[in-house]
């Protein structure tokens, strides 16, 4: 079995972030941009799986700008053993990407299909449905764990919900959006970051998958959000209880 | 306008994030039809009909799939059912909450009727014009949506309070889907197996009027039940950071975060909580916000209202004793 991880770039999750000044967006120039934390996640596991012999293969897939070579770069490093570059510099919307991703899953024919759950930078939470619907796939989102049975071709998975954790059990090929506490991602040794330079990035243009990049919503603006006014700071627990009782009225 | 709501409920009744929906539904125009969608099997499916029908009296008309198929929340059926529905009522806009029900389902049925959903609205100022967070709520985005219908949208409860109206309320009819056209293919490749719930007396995070939250500072499961004691003589909901999680203190469904949940309470007091901007993301809309550090640095006290310095493990029995009991 193939697994596919779908990877995006995004500002490092540490950068503070700047809106622009003309309220176009969020500063990207001159940011550390780099693999989105719930990616890195899906990565892991997928490479979990081929290391329990439960996949021969696993490919990274990215889409946008040039520099998403990069962020695969990265993956390949981590232990990705090719990955695919769709190569476009327009605005990519999730509807966009999945349906990018299936194009790709019907080149690539993967038994799983691995994203994160959400990226951190619009933080949609769609993707994975999204192409789960297109494909026709059973989906598990927000999976915290994830059991694979090899002979009767299923998945069992825990999925972080509001309510707690709830088990789903579905057939495989599926798509699995990753939740935090699914695995620890680890770490580039320098060896294979050495090695990851000689694997093959493959690039694809949206045309080539005769995906046509539509996009139902625009920006209007990009603000900050309200500021908080300054508190204060209170020196004791009696002062505590007086301010929340007399001056905030909320005890 | 006419509006599809995919309605949560439980025990037959419906869900507070579904209330909160419904306000939202009133946001895009007073002139807009809206109706409910209810699925699920069994007895509580009706008597959870009959609450929606007059729940507020912008319902027009509650939606009834009765099914076996939709006894739990698999998002391949309830897709398709959505996909249904919407072919046969042609609505301009469908909205769900943005839990984990609606997050599951809403951008798969999006997916098969090709147009983009809009995630996690906080406000929405025309029918077409919405304001949603991004970057952990650092930034506020203000989308178009240009597509065709429906404009599908997933909106934040605690940004659409429930509005109290009238119990003169009127009564909506309410109507069986037509499932005789349902696509079936797929949707039998997803089983439900079950679901871990922590039984707890306290209210709901994401409703409560005062959250209490704990972060690593804590230092242990023992310790955390200290929160535990000041949440239930305020009668609060209990939080907790991603880190306290992560230790093991408490279950992930406690989690308030990007990530977690999101509240807005009147009182949100956290302890031991450094601030990092994805813990804030969760809690920054609250009204009120105390925190207890022991590091006068920490970022928790730039958003706080009331910040205290000193040991957790001084500040919250003192509190503890001294705290009066909720009314």
């Amino acid at each position: 079995m193939k697994i596919m991880v779908a990877i995006k770039r995004v500002v490092d999750y540490a950068v503070k972030i700047r809106v622009k000044s003309d309220k176009t967006g969020v500063e990207t120039n001159n940011v550390k941009m780099s693999m989105n934390p719930f990616c890195e996640i899906a990565l892991e596991e997928a490479l979990k799986i081929k290391e329990s012999g439960f996949a021969s293969e696993v490919v990274s897939v990215s889409m946008g700008p040039t520099q998403c070579v990069d962020t695969l770069r990265t993956s390949l490093a981590m232990g990705a053993d090719r990955a695919i570059h769709v190569d476009t510099k327009e605005m990519l919307y999730p509807l966009s990407v999945a349906k990018l991703l299936k194009a790709l899953v019907d080149v690539e024919k993967p038994g799983l299909l691995i994203l994160g759950k959400q990226a951190i930078d619009d933080d949609c939470n769609q993707t994975g449905q999204m192409v789960a619907g297109l494909l026709n796939w059973p989906q598990g989102t927000f999976a915290s764990k994830v059991v694979l049975d090899k002979e009767k071709h299923v998945a069992t998975v825990d999925r972080e919900v509001d309510g707690g954790i709830e088990t789903v059990s579905i057939d495989l090929p599926a798509v699995l959006t990753t939740d935090l506490r699914l695995n620890q991602p680890r770490y580039a040794t320098l060896p294979n970051i050495m090695k990851a330079k000689s694997k093959v990035i493959k690039k694809f243009t949206p045309q080539d998958l005769n995906v046509e990049i539509r996009s139902d919503l625009e920006v209007v603006e990009v603000t900050e959000p309200p500021k908080r006014k300054a508190g204060v700071l209170v020196s004791s627990v009696d002062e505590l209880i007086d301010k929340l009782k007399n001056e905030a009225r909320v005890i | 306008l006419s509006t599809l709501i995919l309605a949560e409920h439980e025990g037959g009744f419906l869900k507070a994030q579904t209330l909160n929906a419904i306000a939202a539904a009133n946001f895009l125009s007073k002139d807009n039809s809206i109706s409910l969608l209810l699925a699920g099997s069994g007895p509580s499916l009706q008597e959870a009909a009959a609450h929606a029908a007059s729940c507020h009296p912008s319902i027009s008309q509650v939606l009834l799939a009765k099914s076996d198929k939709f006894t739990y929340p698999l998002a391949e059926p309830w897709a398709k059912l959505l996909q249904l529905v919407q072919k046969t009522g042609g609505y301009s806009h469908i909205i769900s909450a943005s839990g984990s029900f609606g997050k599951n389902i809403l951008p798969r049925a999006a997916a098969l009727l090709d147009v983009s959903p809009i995630s996690d609205v906080i406000k929405i100022s025309e029918p077409n014009l919405f304001v949603r967070p991004i970057y952990a709520g650092n930034a506020l985005c203000t989308v178009r949506y240009v597509g065709s219908n429906p404009c599908m949208l997933s909106i934040r409860s605690t940004s659409f309070p429930v509005i109290s109206v009238d119990s003169k309320s009127n009564t909506a009819p309410i109507d069986e889907v037509d499932l005789s056209t349902i696509d079936e293919d797929g949707i039998s490749k997803s089983r439900y197996i079950k679901q871990t719930t922590q039984e707890s007396e306290r209210p709901d995070l994401g409703n409560a009027r005062v959250v209490i939250t704990g972060g690593r500072a804590l230092k242990s499961a023992e310790n955390f039940k200290m929160v535990e004691q000041l949440a239930e003589k305020l009668g609060a909901a209990v939080g907790a950071t991603r880190a306290a999680v992560d230790a093991g203190y408490v279950p992930n469904e406690l989690q308030v975060g990007q990530t977690g949940k999101i509240v807005a309470p009147e009182l949100y007091m956290a302890f031991g909580v450094s601030g990092a901007i994805q813990h804030l993301a969760g809690m920054r809309d609250s009204k009120v916000i105390v925190a207890v550090n022991k590091d006068a640095d920490a970022p928790i006290f730039q958003v706080a209202d009331y910040g205290l310095v000193g040991d957790l493990f001084e500040v919250i029995p003192e509190l503890l004793e001294k705290m009066p009991e909720k009314k």
